[in-house]
C-alpha cells in the first residue's frame, strides 16, 4: 500500500520550539504516562514529550515523510491510518490519545473518537473551528468555502473532509457520552483566549479548540463504537 | 580504525544443540565477522544477520569473491551501523557454506560429507546456534539485531525467543512465514537442482562433481524475485547483449538474459548446492504464527523490545502487506514499534542498495534506540 502524498504537519516553529497549540497539549499529559499520537506529523510533540515528560510515546502518521522524519528523531510511529489502524490496539493500553488537528481529516470521525478512548484512558482532541467568525464571513460575505489561515486550503485541495465547529463537537461528545474534562480555545495564532470553550462566544471568536476528553462510563465495558474497519 | 576480524569457534562441545527435528547436533563450528570494539559492559553489540545466500562477510573484503562484503556501505565507521560505536557481529548461518557447518563438511561419524545425512534445519535452529555463539563471546544481550530477507526472519525470531537478549530488533524487507508464492520459487529452484544428474542424490562432493548446470538455474530464477519490473526494465529493456539484430536462435540475445547467466555462473562458484536446499527448507518451514499457538501476536506478548520494521514498496517477494501484518501483531500487544515503508522501485535487493531514505531511516532508530539504552550519542573520542 502506498501513502498518499500527504506533506506531513511540521510540530516546530522557525527556531525548533514546539508549536503553541501543541504546547498546551502537552501540557494536559501527566509526566511518565503512556501516550499514543494519532496523527503525530513529524513526530515533535512525541520527542518533547518524551525529553520533558519522560513519557513513553508511539506515534501513528499517514505520510511516509512524516513517519520518515519522526523515526530520525528517534520517537517510535508507524505509517498508518487513524481509521483504520486504531483498531489494532489493545483497549486501555495507553494512559492518553492525542488527535491534534485530524479529527477533520478522518473517513469516520464518531468511530476514531470512539477508539481514542477505548485504547486509552483520556483523549486530547484539538481541531479547526469551522464556527469561527472570519470562517462564517468568508463563507457570508463571498459564498465561498472559508481560506483562513487556520483552514488554508482550498476545498478541492483539503485533507479535511468532516470540518466541524466547536458546538459540533461537544454535541457529538455529549451523544458518546464522553466527558470534556477540560476545554480550552485558542486564536488564530494559537494564544489561548479566555472564553469558556463549551460556551457560544468561544465557537464564534475561537479559531481551534483542545479538548481533554474521558469515558462516561465504568472502566472495562466497551464505548458505543462502530468498530467500523473500511 | 579496526578492520573487519573474520573467525570462527566452536559451539555445543558439551551440549549438543537440540534442533527442531527433534535431533541434536554437535559440536558446531560457528564461522562469523567482527568489527568494532566491545564497550566495556558489553552492551554496544549489533547482530547483524544474513539473507539466503549471504554470509558473514558483511563488510571488508569477501575473501572468496574479492568483491566488497554485502553490506559494506552500512557497517564501518561513522556508517550507519557506525563501528566507532558498536560491535557489529554477523555469523555465517547453520547449514551454510562459508565456514558455519553444513551439509558440505564432514559428518564425524562417517567421515565422509554430510549430504542428505545432514539434519533439516529451521530458523529457530540458526537462531539458537548463533545464542550460543553470543554466550561463548560472553554477551549477555544485544543492543540491535538486524537483517533483511531471511535475515528479517531470524531477527523476529530472535525477538520471540530470546526477547530479554534482544533490546531492539529491525527486520527488513521480511516476513513471520514464508508465503505461499515463496515456497514455490524455491521448489523451483530445488527442483532445479535435484534434476541436475551432477546432484547424484546430494552425494556430488563423493563423485568430484558439483550440479552447477542445476543451482545456476535455481539462482537464475531467484534473482528475477529479487528485482522489480521497472528496474529490470530501467537496467536492460529490450536491448540486444553485444549485437545488432537477434540471432534466430537460442544464445543470450538480450542483455537481460546474458545478466542472468553470468549471475548463476558466479553463483556456483561460491555456493553449494545442498547448502541451497537447506536454508530454502529452513525459510519455508518458517511460521512464527503457528509457533506460537496461531497468532502471531502471542509471539510478542510483554515484549520489551523496541521494533523498527522496514519495507520497500516495489518488493513483491516480500511485500509490505506482510511488514504491516507484523506490526498489526505488535501493535495488538502494545509493543513499541516503528514502521516505515520506504519508497524505491529496486525490489526486495533495495536493503543491500544505495537507498538514503532507508539509511537515514535506520540511522534515526538506533540513534534513537542508543539513547533510551543510555549509550552514548556520539562516537567516543580517541579513536578508541
Amino acid at each position: 500500500m502506498n501513502a498518499p502524498a500527504v506533506p506531513p504537519t511540521t510540530g516546530t516553529g522557525p527556531n525548533g520550539e514546539l508549536r503553541i497549540d501543541l504546547r498546551l497539549i502537552a501540557d494536559m499529559v501527566t509526566p511518565k504516562a503512556r501516550v499514543l499520537d494519532v496523527g503525530c506529523g513529524d513526530g515533535a510533540l512525541l520527542q518533547y514529550l518524551a525529553r520533558v515528560k519522560g513519557v513513553n510515546g508511539r506515534g501513528i502518521e499517514l505520510s511516509m515523510a512524516g513517519v520518515r522524519a519522526a523515526v530520525r528523531r528517534g520517537v517510535s510511529v508507524i505509517q498508518g491510518n487513524a481509521d483504520t489502524d486504531l483498531a489494532d490496539y489493545p483497549a486501555g493500553a495507553f494512559d492518553y490519545a492525542i488527535l491534534s488537528q485530524t479529527l477533520q481529516a478522518t473517513q469516520h470521525p464518531r468511530e476514531v473518537l470512539g477508539h481514542l478512548l477505548r485504547v486509552a484512558d483520556r483523549a486530547i482532541v484539538s481541531f479547526p473551528n469551522f464556527g469561527y467568525w472570519k470562517a462564517r464571513w468568508h463563507l457570508v460575505s463571498k459564498g465561498r468555502m472559508p481560506v483562513t489561515r487556520g483552514l488554508p486550503e482550498e476545498w478541492w485541495d483539503t485533507p479535511n473532509i468532516h470540518y466541524c465547529t466547536i458546538k459540533d463537537f461537544v454535541v457529538l461528545a455529549r451523544c458518546m457520552d464522553i466527558v470534556i474534562e477540560k476545554g480550552v480555545a485558542l486564536d488564530e495564532d494559537g494564544r489561548v483566549n479566555r472564553l469558556s470553550a463549551t460556551g457560544p462566544w468561544a465557537n464564534l471568536m475561537s479559531a481551534q479548540a483542545v479538548f481533554l476528553l474521558r469515558r462516561d462510563h465504568p472502566p472495562g465495558s466497551e464505548p458505543a463504537i462502530g468498530g467500523r474497519r473500511t | 580504525m579496526d578492520a573487519p576480524h573474520n573467525q570462527s569457534l566452536v559451539v555445543g562441545q558439551d551440549r549438543p544443540i537440540r534442533l527442531d527435528s527433534g535431533i541434536e547436533l554437535g559440536p558446531v563450528t560457528v564461522a562469523f565477522q567482527t568489527i568494532g570494539r566491545l564497550n566495556e559492559d558489553r552492551s554496544n553489540v549489533i547482530l547483524v544477520c544474513h539473507a539466503l545466500t549471504g554470509d558473514h562477510f558483511m563488510t571488508g573484503t569477501n575473501p572468496i569473491t574479492g568483491k566488497p562484503g554485502w553490506w559494506d556501505r552500512l557497517v564501518g565507521p561513522g556508517r550507519v551501523l557506525d563501528t566507532d560505536r558498536f560491535f557489529v557481529i554477523c555469523a555465517n548461518v547453520l547449514g551454510g557454506c562459508m565456514g558455519t557447518t553444513g551439509p558440505r563438511d564432514i559428518n564425524p561419524e562417517t567421515g565422509r560429507p554430510w549430504g542428505l545425512g545432514f539434519p533439516v534445519i529451521t530458523i529457530g535452529d540458526m537462531v539458537k546456534v548463533q545464542a550460543r555463539l553470543l554466550d561463548a563471546l560472553g554477551i549477555d544481550q544485544v543492543f540491535c539485531v538486524i537483517g533483511g530477507s531471511m535475515g528479517g526472519m531470524q531477527v523476529l525470531e530472535w525477538a520471540a525467543a530470546y526477547p530479554e537478549r534482544v533490546f531492539s530488533a529491525v527486520p527488513i524487507a521480511a516476513s513471520y512465514r514464508h508465503s505461499a508464492q515463496n515456497i514455490a520459487f524455491h521448489e523451483v529452484g530445488r527442483q532445479a537442482i535435484m534434476a541436475d544428474p551432477d546432484w547424484r542424490g546430494g552425494a556430488y562432493h563423493e563423485h568430484g562433481v558439483t550440479p552447477h548446470r542445476g543451482l545456476a538455474v535455481a539462482r537464475m530464477t531467484a534473482h528475477i524475485t529479487y528485482l522489480s519490473e521497472t528496474a529490470l526494465h530501467r537496467k536492460f529493456g529490450r536491448k540486444l547483449q553485444n549485437r545488432d539484430s537477434v540471432t534466430y536462435g537460442f544464445d543470450a540475445d538480450f542483455q537481460v538474459e546474458s545478466y542472468l547467466r553470468h549471475q548463476g555462473s558466479t553463483f556456483v562458484d561460491r555456493f553449494d548446492a545442498n547448502a541451497y536446499l537447506y536454508i530454502t527448507r529452513a525459510m519455508d518451514y518458517f511460521d512464527l504464527a503457528t509457533e506460537h499457538g496461531g497468532r502471531l501476536a502471542y509471539a510478542f506478548r510483554d515484549t520489551p523490545v523496541r521494533f523498527c520494521v522496514i519495507s520497500f514498496s516495489s518488493d513483491w517477494l516480500f511485500p509490505t502487506v506482510e511488514s504491516r501484518a507484523i506490526v498489526q501483531a505488535l501493535n495488538s500487544v502494545a509493543a513499541n514499534v516503528s514502521f516505515v515503508e520506504v519508497d524505491s522501485d529496486k525490489g526486495h535487493d533495495a536493503f543491500l542498495l544505495e537507498e538514503p531514505e532507508f539509511h537515514e531511516t535506520l540511522r534515526g532508530f538506533l540513534a534513537g534506540a542508543a539513547r533510551h539504552r543510555g549509550l552514548p550519542a556520539t562516537a567516543a573520542g580517541g579513536g578508541g
